[in-house]
């Protein structure tokens, strides 16, 4: 028996009323409680434990990038509908007054905003590349990283979030070594979900691009397959959630932040990240909403 | 048909970023070999709508038809029989 039936408002609602998240006034953006938020820490530890010998060099970076980043990988090309730009305020006195008072008198006030240097970060592994920037070691390189990511996608669906956490993986070097790399973590995710007692299979996936264009970038995507996806039943049992996405981008950001092998070429990355909530609301749904009483297994894993 | 196959090369020479002259292709040569990118190859898809004054339906939104000279005209020879 699952916590809830297969229902996204059913589902959210279920959450609210066991005080695991907090509904903050936008949909898509609500807070996290103690026990939501135990259960994400000890998940993360694991992906962590199981990749230990992996030697990962471990990077954190802030929920906000340099829009070059956007700009040198053409996100807005393929995604302008998800972007987190952020604008402040550069005017003066007489700007400042004109701001205050249409925002007191309930008017729009984004024509006094400009753009800044920062945008949201839409994707965990984006202010890595250009660090690999130059040549890299023989062996690559391997990185795991811990990201806020946003994406403006509103919904009262409590798997589709503004923002939300990414556990992620990024390797950079040949494409043998990049592809080697991404199906071994492909079994591994499919792995560490099931243990954990979760109906999880990996699937080919294409992103939300935007528009016409858009439809034949997805249709690339999965004729290429370049990317990948662990999906749980959370909210539907015909349309499983993403809990996990393998992506292969091939020498995209190796040309874009000129990223080399040893032997002159164009390095290829590839990356993988786990949707750190997607992953704990699956645990909540599959198991019941009280982790106390989750199966003896499941609570060994996690509470060890 | 030919005078089709010229038009879709101007289209490729302006779009598709290929690593050689346009001119010199083929019918059949692989665009993608060719250094055509994904975006570019929808770059030349809203190119060719805009040249032939067609629209692709969304069957016709993959990589096989855009591969080749000869797979656009092929294309483009169905949306515009009849005219
Ligand atoms: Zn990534």
């Amino acid at each position: 028996m699952t916590a809830t039936a297969y229902d996204p408002i059913a589902f959210h609602d279920g959450l609210v009323r066991h005080g695991l998240i907090v509904p903050a006034g936008v949909d898509g953006i609500f807070g996290r409680g103690a026990v939501f938020e135990d259960v994400l820490a000890r998940f993360d530890k694991l992906i962590l434990g199981i990749a230990e010998k992996d030697d990962a060099q471990v990077l954190l970076f802030p929920p906000t990038i340099d829009r070059s980043i956007i700009e040198k990988t053409h996100y807005m090309d393929s995604f302008p509908h998800l972007v987190g730009a952020v604008y402040s305020f550069f005017g003066k006195e007489l700007g400042a007054r004109q701001l205050s008072e249409q925002i007191n008198a309930g008017e729009a006030w984004g024509e006094h905003l400009a753009m800044t240097h920062v945008c949201l970060n839409p994707a965990a592994c984006y202010p890595v590349y250009p660090t690999f920037a130059g040549t890299v070691p023989e062996q690559g390189r391997l990185v795991t990283l811990f990201a806020w990511v946003f994406r403006h996608e509103p919904s009262i669906e409590p798997t589709r979030m503004q923002a939300f956490r990414i556990r992620e993986y990024v390797r950079c070097g040949t494409p043998e070594q990049v592809v080697e790399w991404r199906n071994m973590w492909l079994q591994r995710g499919v792995e560490l979900l099931q243990s954990l007692g979760l109906p999880a299979r990996s699937d080919v996936a294409a992103d939300p691009f935007f528009g016409k264009g858009g439809k034949m970038l997805a249709t690339s995507q999965l004729e290429q397959e370049l990317k990948f996806e662990v999906l749980v039943p959370v909210i539907s049992e015909q349309n499983p959630t993403a809990t996990c996405s393998f992506n292969y981008h091939q020498d995209k950001f190796g040309e874009a932040f000129g990223i080399k092998t040893p032997d002159g070429q164009t390095a290829h990355t590839a990356c993988l990240g786990f949707g750190l909530e997607r992953v704990t609301m699956a645990l909540f749904q599959t198991h019941g909403f009280d982790p106390a009483a989750w199966p003896a297994p499941v609570r060994q894993l996690l509470w060890a | 048909m030919s005078e089709n196959a010229a038009r879709i090369r101007a289209v490729l020479k302006d779009h598709a970023r290929l690593n050689r002259d346009a001119e010199t292709l083929d019918d059949d040569s692989d665009l993608y070999q060719a250094g055509m990118t994904s975006h570019a190859s929808v770059n030349v898809m809203l190119a060719l709508e805009g040249e032939f004054d067609i629209e692709f339906p969304d069957h016709m939104l993959k990589r096989s038809v855009f591969e080749s000279v000869g797979a656009i005209a092929a294309a483009i020879g169905e949306l515009t029989e009849g005219r």
